[in-house]
């Protein structure tokens, strides 16, 4: 229960701080960004987004603590403000129709990236010095090193461009009105075919090597060698006994995964021109749309936070020790 | 913090001296094949970069030659559609690569060091401060706040984002500084350290950090692949000052004119597969750096007999 409360602790604290940082960071840069922007839109947007503006920027205001007041019970109330770019949307309807795209690929290629690739470091582990652990780990290390935006860019190239099998660019065919039928669903899928397997293959490398680092690890315990002995299974020793531990760290890398998954997909959605969030977030930069900006990393951070929160409450179900404490600062 | 760049230098300097000595410690580079190839590749990028002048045969701006050459004998990854040479546009961004990726591999190491070390040896408050900042680090997603960072910077160099990726994640190294020093801090040689009369910050640094070199050059090249792939990404993005030479700038250039379209592969795949082999030649040594750190790694032949035993019966 104390972890719990702990985990909960840290994730309104660091919840806290992403928002925070959120309404400080244009507040502190150089050569004050608000008022470059202000000019720069001057004369191009009504008078009343204006000095929506200006209040959105405390240009005019000197209380920074009003301002944070201000920002804070507009945030709370959904009120995040309207889009430049696209003015007068309000930001909150763009996020609206971002958000499913990223969290259907981000999400379904994560949960296959993890399955594959615990599944993948099991046998692994179990197959020491066979072919596929000479050279998976090698594999793996060459999809580490490269950049997903790259891979992205190469499967544009070979499988849009040169083999046509894959639509190159957008969420789906825009010939095709959305709707709940067959030919939009299949549009989407074969869309979301490249980028999914860009983020998958782009995370799978991590959690491969790291299953079976941990497997390796698990397999020198005295409890498997005793229950070789024993003569329990082989499956039942690579599953019951030695998978099943092992698993537990791999849940801690999670924290780390599961940024450079989103990470990954801001530029793997900028190389598709996906319509999710990472791709409002750069777009909203180059055009300098600063409430998008501000809502979308806001979502991304919390999203990312909410995840982790997710893990670490599993975790405390799978692992008694963490519960009763007693196992606080390994790994 | 100079073991790690230039392990090279290191080892020519050593052989003609203690020839046995330096071989030793540098053999798990140069037994395991794997290692062997990322130390190699990875000399081949350092002489490139440091040399750079002198190997690209034109100046990577000058819009001087015929637009969108495929290769040819004078320019051998072809043009741009404004006549830039790409050959030497690789050369000069390996240069910018690895000076940024290692710059902020070493810078953020050190970062981690001071929050993983010190809370990892105060403990109590400081600490629980010191590791409330790593973790809320280590879980912020790191390129949307880079991003985030850049809308309200505009067009920074390549350097100014080096800082700027060193001072957003140091994380995970502060992580595993930390635990490192937990461990540590309670042997014995520690406890001598304190009665000879040292003070804290004399025992962290002679004391402790020496005892986790291995951690820290492993960290270094994490940090330093991370930085890369993170400074293309940036670049790439269009987050950098688009008139630097490197090889994310080069693939944002590729990819607004439209290369993919044209079929000029010659353009985006060399700066692709520059990244990916400095990336492969840091997994690869730190892989060697793991073999010599966690004896477990090694020690499973016997695990294996094991295995095929247990499969048999």
């Amino acid at each position: 229960m104390r972890y719990v409360i702990h985990r909960l602790g840290f994730f309104v604290l660091s919840l806290w701080a992403a928002i925070t940082i959120n309404f400080i960071l244009p507040r502190m840069m150089p050569g004050n960004p608000a008022d470059a922007m202000f000019a720069k839109f001057q004369g191009q947007l009504t008078p009343a987004a204006l000095d929506a503006m200006k209040k959105a920027y405390g240009i005019g205001q000197s209380n920074l603590w009003h301002q944070y007041i201000d920002y804070l019970h507009g945030l709370f109330t959904f009120n995040w403000g309207l889009s430049f770019m696209q003015y007068p949307t309000p930001v909150s309807d763009m996020i609206k129709a971002s958000v499913p795209w990223t969290l259907g690929l981000v999400g379904i290629a994560t949960l296959l990236s993890v399955f594959v690739g615990t599944t993948l470091g099991v046998y692994i582990s179990w197959k020491r010095k066979g072919l596929l652990d000479n050279t998976l780990p090698v594999v793996s290390m060459i999809f580490q090193a490269m950049p997903y935006f790259w891979m992205a860019l190469l499967f544009v190239f070979i499988f849009g461009f040169k083999l046509n099998w894959f639509p190159m660019s957008h969420g789906y065919d825009p010939a095709i009105t959305p709707g709940f039928n067959g030919t939009y669903l299949s549009s989407v899928l074969s869309h979301a075919f490249l980028p999914g397997v860009t983020l998958l293959l782009g995370s799978l490398s991590g959690w491969i090597v790291g299953m079976r680092n941990n497997m390796i690890n698990t397999l020198g315990e005295d409890y498997v060698t005793f229950a070789e002995a024993k003569g329990v299974s082989s499956s039942r020793l690579m599953f019951s006994y030695a998978a099943r531990n092992a698993i537990l760290p791999q849940l801690t890398s999670f924290a780390i995964a599961i940024g450079n998954v989103v990470s990954g997909s801001i530029l793997t959605e900028q190389v598709f021109s996906y319509p999710g969030i990472g791709n409002q977030l750069t777009s909203a930069v180059t055009s300098q749309d600063f409430p998008m900006i501000q809502a979308s990393f806001l979502l991304i951070a919390v999203s990312v936070l909410v995840a982790n929160l997710i893990v670490d409450l599993l975790y405390s179900r799978l692992d008694p020790r963490i519960r009763t404490g007693g196992l606080r600062n390994e790994g | 913090m100079k073991a790690e760049i230039t392990p090279s230098a290191q080892q020519n300097v050593k052989s003609s001296f203690h020839l046995f000595s330096a071989l030793k410690v540098l053999k798990p580079f140069f037994t395991n094949a794997k290692s062997a190839t990322g130390f190699i590749i990875f000399l081949v990028f350092l002489l490139t970069a440091i040399f750079a002048p002198l190997i690209a045969p034109y100046s990577p701006s000058a819009a001087i030659y015929d637009p969108n050459l495929a290769p040819t004998a004078h320019h051998w990854f072809g043009t741009t559609n404004t006549g830039q040479d790409l050959f030497s546009q690789f050369i000069f961004s390996a240069r910018n690569t690895m000076i940024v990726g290692f710059g902020a591999g070493i810078l953020s190491t050190i970062i981690g060091l001071i929050f993983g070390v010190i809370g990892g040896y105060r403990g109590g408050i400081t600490d629980a401060i010191l590791s409330f900042i790593t973790n809320l680090f280590l879980v912020l997603p790191g390129l949307a706040l880079l991003i985030v960072i850049e809308a309200y910077l505009k067009a920074s160099t390549p350097y100014v984002n080096g800082l700027i990726i060193a001072f957003t994640g140091w994380a995970w190294g502060a992580r595993v500084f930390r635990s490192q020093t937990m461990t540590l801090a309670g042997r014995d040689f520690i406890s001598a350290a304190k009665m000879s009369g040292k003070s804290s910050l004399r025992i962290m640094i002679t004391e402790i950090c020496p005892n986790m070199m291995s951690i820290i050059a492993g960290n270094i090249m994490f940090a330093t692949l991370g930085a890369i792939l993170a400074e293309a990404g940036l670049a790439f993005l269009g987050f950098e000052d688009i008139n630097s030479t490197s090889w994310g700038t080069m693939l944002y250039w590729a990819s607004s004119n439209s290369a993919l379209l044209r079929g000029a592969w010659w353009w985006f795949i060399p700066p692709g597969v520059g990244i990916a082999l400095v990336g492969l030649s840091l997994v690869l040594m730190n892989f060697a750096i793991d073999q010599i750190t966690n004896p477990r790694l090694k020690v499973q032949k016997r695990r294996k007999q094991h295995g095929r035993k247990a499969a048999r019966s």
